[in-house]
C-alpha cells in the first residue's frame, strides 16, 4: 500500500507548485544531474511560414550573427588560432587565448584546449559556448562508455558521437571548429577534425580558426613525424607566435599540450609578447619589426 | 508593448516589439519579431585575497529615456528565504532587465532547490557551472544579459565567473560588463592586473622587468570600483543615478549605496 502511494504522490516539494513544464525538468536534473538535450527555443512559426525570415534559425542569425547583421544585439566570441598534429610520442596541441566580439576583445585569457578527461583534449573554435557546452557533455558520454564497456572510448568513437551530435543540429547556428586528440593503446596517437557542418576527418596535422593560415604556413614548413619532444612542443609554440602576429583576432596567451599514452601533460600558459621579443632578439626571426627604441 | 519604449535609437536594438521597419524596399514593409531591449547600465566584479566585489549602477533606460534610477542590478543568490540573509553568491546581471530578472529567478530556484535537498548552501564553483547549463538552455532564444558571478572558493579566496550570453564562462580577478565595458575594463586591466606596468629601472628597453601581481586589499579595491563608475558616468549615458555594491567576505554579505551623478 505504501509503495503504491509512493508511486502516485509526488514529493513534497512538489506538491501544491504548479511549475512550467521545462522549470519542472529543471528541478528534476538537479535530482539526477544529466545535460538536458531540450532547448528553448523563440516562438517564431516555423516552416509553414512563406518567408524563410520567420524560421528560428534566421531569427537567431539576426540576432546573433555580427557577419550578416553588424547590428546584431547579442555579440558572441569569435577568433582563433588552434592546432594540433601528430608526431612520434605523441600529439601536440597548441592555442592562442583571445576571444573578439566584433572589434572588441572580449578576453586575452580563454582557456581554448579543453580537458574532455585525462587522456583526451579538445580545442575550441568559433562558438565558445558551443564548444565549452559540447565538448562537456562529449566528457560525460565518453564516461558513461567507460562505465558500460568497462574500457576507455577510443578517439575515432569520441569524435564521432560528438560529429553526429553537431549534424543533428545542422543549420540551427551551432558554430564550432574543433579538434580531438588522445592517445590509445589501439589506435596510437589520433587526432580528429570536426566542425558544425558535420565534417569529421582524421588527419596528421590541423589548424583551425582565423588565424589557421598563418598556422599553416610554419607548421607544414618544419613539420617531420619523427620530430623530437623539444622539437615539437617548440614548433607547436612558434606556429601560434606566428598566427598572433599577423591574425588580428588572435593573440593573448599561447596554451601548449602534449598528449602521451597515459595521459596529457600541460606545457604552460605563457604570454606571447616576451615569447615573441626573445624569438626575434635571440634566433634573428622577426626581422620585418624594428627592435630599435629610437 | 511599444509605449514602454519611447525615444529609439536608430539602428540600436531599442525597440521593445516595435513593429519599425528597419528597411523599406519596394513598398514591401518588413516586420521582425524584435523580443529584446537593452536597458543599458553596467556592472563590474573584482576577486581579492578574501573577498569579492560586484557592483552595478542603478539606472535603468529604454533609448534616451531613464525610466528609474533604482533598478538593482546585483542580487544575493541562494539563501534560503526572500530575504537572502544566509545567501553565499552574487550575481550581476547587465542587459535586457527582463531576461535578467527571469535568469536570477531561474538560479536562485535551483541554489534553493539544492539546499532543501542536501542540507547546505550550494558552493560556488558548482553554481557557476549550473548557470553556465541555464543560459546553454537558450542557446536558440538567449537570455540578453552579460551575467557576472561572485563568491567564495573551498578556500576562502575571492571568486569571479563571467559569462557571454549562451554561457561560455571563465574565472577571472575581474571584469566589468554591460554599456560602459570597454571604458571600465581598460581601466581593470591596468590597476588590477597591473597589465602594462613595469618596475622602474628594471632595466632598458626589452629587459624592463614587469610588475609582479598582487591582490589588492579590500580598502583599495572599493576606491578603485567608485572611480571607475564615476569616469564610466562622465562619458556614457546609459551610466549613472547609484552606485550598489555588494561585497562578500566570510562573515557574509554587505551592501553598500553610493550615488553617482544624476544628469
Amino acid at each position: 500500500m505504501d509503495s503504491l502511494v509512493a508511486r502516485y504522490s509526488r514529493p513534497a516539494a512538489f506538491q501544491n507548485e504548479t511549475l512550467s513544464d521545462d522549470q519542472y525538468d529543471d528541478f528534476q536534473n538537479d535530482v539526477s544531474p544529466s545535460l538536458s538535450l531540450k532547448f528553448a527555443m523563440p516562438p517564431v512559426a516555423q516552416l509553414t511560414m512563406s518567408s524563410y525570415l520567420h524560421q528560428p534559425s534566421a531569427w537567431l542569425r539576426a540576432a546573433t550573427d555580427d557577419r550578416s547583421n553588424p547590428n546584431c544585439p547579442i555579440k558572441i566570441a569569435h577568433g582563433t588560432t588552434t592546432l594540433a598534429f601528430r608526431f612520434k610520442d605523441g600529439i601536440i596541441v597548441a592555442t592562442d587565448s583571445r576571444a573578439t566580439a566584433g572589434n572588441w576583445i572580449a578576453s586575452q585569457t580563454v582557456k581554448k584546449v579543453i580537458e574532455i578527461n585525462n587522456c583526451l583534449l579538445g580545442t575550441m573554435a568559433g562558438g565558445a559556448a558551443d564548444c565549452q557546452y559540447w565538448l562537456a557533455w562529449l566528457g560525460m558520454q565518453c564516461r558513461l562508455h567507460e562505465l558500460r564497456h568497462k574500457r576507455r572510448i577510443s578517439v575515432a568513437a569520441a569524435s564521432k558521437i560528438l560529429a553526429n551530435l553537431v549534424y543533428q543540429y545542422k543549420g540551427m547556428g551551432l558554430s564550432m571548429g574543433t579538434m580531438c586528440a588522445g592517445v590509445t593503446p589501439e589506435e596510437g596517437p589520433a587526432l580528429y577534425y570536426i566542425d558544425s557542418d558535420g565534417t569529421r576527418l582524421a588527419g596528421n596535422l590541423f589548424c583551425v580558426g582565423s588565424g589557421q593560415t598563418f598556422a599553416y604556413g610554419v607548421l607544414d614548413a618544419e613539420y617531420r613525424y619523427d620530430l623530437s619532444e623539444e622539437e615539437a612542443l617548440e614548433l607547436g609554440r612558434r606556429s601560434i607566435l606566428a598566427a598572433t602576429h599577423r591574425d588580428a583576432y588572435s593573440g593573448g596567451y599561447i596554451n601548449l599540450y602534449h598528449v602521451k599514452e597515459d595521459g596529457w601533460v600541460k606545457h604552460g600558459f605563457n604570454d606571447t609578447n616576451p615569447i615573441f621579443w626573445k624569438t626575434k632578439l635571440e634566433k634573428g626571426e622577426f626581422t620585418n619589426v624594428t627592435s630599435s627604441l629610437e | 508593448m511599444a509605449m514602454f519604449s519611447q525615444n529609439p535609437v536608430l539602428n540600436g536594438p531599442n525597440y521593445s516589439f516595435a513593429e519599425v521597419p528597419q528597411h523599406a524596399v519596394d513598398g514591401l514593409r518588413e516586420h521582425r519579431f524584435n523580443p529584446y531591449t537593452d536597458n543599458g547600465g553596467s556592472t563590474l566584479a573584482i576577486a581579492g585575497a578574501d573577498f569579492a566585489i560586484i557592483a552595478g549602477d542603478t539606472r535603468l533606460t529604454a533609448g534616451y529615456s531613464i525610466n528609474t534610477r533604482y533598478a538593482p542590478k546585483v542580487f544575493k543568490i541562494g539563501g534560503s528565504t526572500s530575504s537572502q540573509d544566509d545567501a553565499n553568491i552574487l550575481l550581476s546581471v547587465v542587459g535586457f532587465a527582463a531576461d535578467g530578472e527571469a535568469l536570477k529567478e531561474r538560479l536562485d530556484a535551483v541554489c534553493k532547490m539544492y539546499r532543501y535537498r542536501h542540507g547546505k548552501p550550494m558552493s560556488v564553483s558548482a553554481c557557476a557551472k549550473r548557470l553556465s547549463t541555464i543560459l546553454y538552455q537558450k542557446r536558440f532564444f538567449p537570455y540578453y544579459v552579460h551575467a557576472i558571478l561572485g563568491g567564495l572558493d573551498e578556500d576562502g579566496t575571492g571568486a569571479v565567473y563571467s559569462y557571454d550570453p549562451v554561457g561560455s564562462y571563465e574565472r577571472e580577478q575581474c571584469r566589468a560588463g554591460g554599456a560602459a565595458a570597454s571604458l571600465i575594463m581598460p581601466f581593470l586591466d591596468n590597476q588590477v592586473n597591473f597589465k602594462n606596468q613595469y618596475i622602474p629601472g628594471s632595466g632598458v628597453g626589452h629587459e624592463l622587468q614587469e610588475r609582479e601581481r598582487v591582490p589588492l586589499p579590500r580598502n583599495e579595491v572599493e576606491v578603485l570600483v567608485k572611480d571607475a563608475f564615476d569616469s564610466a558616468v562622465e562619458r556614457h549615458i546609459e551610466v549613472g543615478d547609484g552606485l550598489q555594491m555588494m561585497i562578500i567576505t566570510k562573515d557574509g554579505i554587505e551592501e553598500r549605496l553610493l550615488p553617482l551623478k544624476k544628469d
